[in-house]
């Protein structure tokens, strides 16, 4: 056993412990290593916005004369904090619709390239898919899983007729699609405590190499 | 002396790379060129370096350098209206073989990207399903709605914390205002604000993202208004807490054990906090609702939480709750889409089979 001389290393493994102890319960160890974490973070945050963001984005373009169509932009985001001024809060809401309007049409293409027509595109079987019978029988399976997982997610019709047992057929594809994901995740989780625990008995205790 | 540089000539020089040519890149913003060539048939060639001179420049710059496999290279330092051309230096060790010069090309941007005109007819498509059953509802269509049990279980999740003089928690997911899902929660949760306002129960929003945490106080602030209750809004239980993900978890975390809220709802986008906040939740006794898109985190709040809104079911939450027409019509439009969606991969699918016409050469 060889302690590291490192105070960092030590710094990091006691706030690794404080945040382990929450596996016990909620307590003041645990609620200095949260809180340390979110100022941390956030001090952290704001420093890489002025420093990767405005300044190199803004302020220095700006600066030097160019761009100046960003103050226009700039005077739109400052808007935010009119919120702070209750006589004239409403302004807040400018830059909320505008960023609104935003996200809606950024998503609504991204939508439909890649939860749609890629979708389909990857869906629909071809007759080179049987060159080989088993990925000819897979595109098949696959298929079917796609229909009946759509048909589950049909909210208004009722579940009755052929609908049922097709959306219930979905609902299984969904759920052996989510025991894939589950323990795959799981294996990756568990890698990471593990790196935590090499941490915690390589680097700190000097306990294993 | 000459015998040699004969000789130098014969051997030392590889077979060049051919049909060099120049072209903008289409469907762009400008500043691109792309050059394309065919290989040389010399097998040893190692590389291709790629080189550019502008019109009226005397000297060739070199501009990169392709592997051996490689037969394009985009120049993407090429401004707009500047006319340059190209040659191919095919190279191994020191031979190389050099290529004709390719013929003048310049980089310009496109108004229209012509590669998106299926995104554009599904868009058209999607829209005037839409409007379609958006009219319906308008004109007092009956429009039903099958049952979902996670969004039955809303009211008396709240029902609950109203009961125990608890809070409830709503966590509108980690994503920024872009992500459909961080939409659909916002929306959600202004039906869920409309309820703990009548009902009188405190609501606390931790948020990640400063924009969505401006949206979401006024979409909280609104509901209350909108049930003639906005003295009971308080202006500091929707607020920011950090950008920062695993840190983000651990205050929510935090005031999951602190202020035992009775009633979570954890909807939105999700990423790997999303099994350490549910199983957070399960242990402080709290009823759980979670809803999402992302398929690689249902499986956690599927095993750790009461009830899960999965994919589809997030986007028709707000429509349930409220049971506006304009907002059910929305639910009928998408069911709309689904058919189309179903009757494309059906139809291409018969296609493809029967008469060997693949619809995604068209898509």
């Amino acid at each position: 056993m060889s302690l590291s001389p490192d105070p960092w290393v030590w710094i990091a493994a006691i706030l690794t412990l404080a945040v382990f102890s929450f596996l016990y319960r909620e307590n003041p160890f645990y609620r200095a290593a949260e809180h340390l974490f979110v100022g941390v973070s956030n001090g952290y945050f704001i420093t890489f916005t002025w420093h990767r963001i405005l300044v190199p984005s803004l302020i220095d373009p700006v600066g030097h004369g160019q761009k100046l169509w960003l103050i226009a932009v700039a005077f739109v985001g400052a808007l935010y904090f009119t919120r702070f001024i209750p006589k004239i809060s409403w302004l807040v809401r400018i830059p909320i619709a505008i960023f609104l309007g935003y996200g809606s049409g950024m998503s609504l293409l991204r939508s439909i390239e890649a939860g749609i027509i890629e979708q389909v595109k990857a869906t629909v079987v071809t007759r080179a898919m049987f060159a080989n019978w088993q990925t000819g029988l897979w595109a098949i399976i696959i298929l079917i899983g796609v229909i009946c997982t759509v048909t589950y997610f049909f909210f208004s019709a009722e579940r009755k007729g052929v609908l049922k047992p097709v959306s219930y057929a979905g609902i299984v594809f969904v759920m052996v699609g989510f025991g894939a994901s589950f323990g795959y995740t799981v294996m990756a989780r568990i890698s990471l405590f593990i790196g935590r625990l090499q941490f915690l008995l390589g680097d700190w205790l000097g306990l294993i190499r | 002396m000459a015998l040699t540089c004969i000789v130098a000539l014969l051997f030392c020089t590889l077979a060049p790379p051919g049909d060099v040519a120049a072209r903008d890149v289409p469907n762009d913003e400008g500043g691109k060129i792309v050059v394309t060539w065919t290989r040389s048939p010399d097998p040893s060639v190692v590389s291709y370096r790629v080189l550019r001179q502008a019109e009226g420049a005397a000297e060739w710059d070199t501009l990169g350098i392709a592997g051996r496999l490689a037969s394009r290279y985009f120049d993407e330092e090429a401004p707009n209206g500047t006319r340059y051309r190209y040659k191919v230096v095919a190279e191994a060790d020191t031979l190389h073989g050099e290529s004709e010069t390719s013929g003048y090309a310049q980089a310009a941007p496109q108004w229209f990207n012509t590669g998106r005109i299926p995104t554009m007819i599904g868009a058209a498509i999607i829209f005037l399903i839409f409007l379609y059953t958006f009219e319906r509802a308008r004109r007092g269509a009956k429009m039903f709605i099958r049952r979902i049990a996670g969004l039955d279980a809303v009211e008396e999740a709240l029902g609950r914390a109203t009961e125990m003089g608890r809070p409830t928690l709503y966590v509108p997911g980690l994503s920024s205002i872009d992500d459909v899902a961080t939409i659909a929660s916002l929306n959600i949760l202004g039906e869920v604000a409309k309820k703990t306002a009548k009902f009188g129960t405190p609501l606390i929003v931790p948020n990640r993202d400063p924009i969505v945490y401006t949206v979401a106080r006024e979409v909280v602030k609104e509901s209350y208004a909108a049930v003639g209750r906005p003295d009971a809004f308080n202006p500091d239980s929707v607020f920011y807490v950090t950008d920062q993900q695993f840190a983000y978890a651990a205050a929510v975390d935090g005031i999951m054990l602190r202020e035992k809220p009775a009633t979570n709802f954890l909807i939105g986008m999700f990423w790997a906090e999303s099994l350490i906040l549910a199983e957070t939740g399960a242990i402080s006794g709290a009823v759980q609702i979670a809803g999402t898109d992302a398929v690689s985190q249902l499986p956690f709040f599927i095993t750790a939480c009461d009830y899960t809104l999965i994919g589809e079911e997030l986007y028709a939450a707000s429509a349930y709750i409220s049971r506006e027409p304009l907002r059910l019509g929305a639910i009928k439009g998408q069911d709309y889409n689904k058919l189309v969606i179903l009757a494309l991969m059906l139809g291409g699918t018969l296609l493809a089979l029967a008469a060997n016409i693949r619809i995604t050469d068209v898509l």
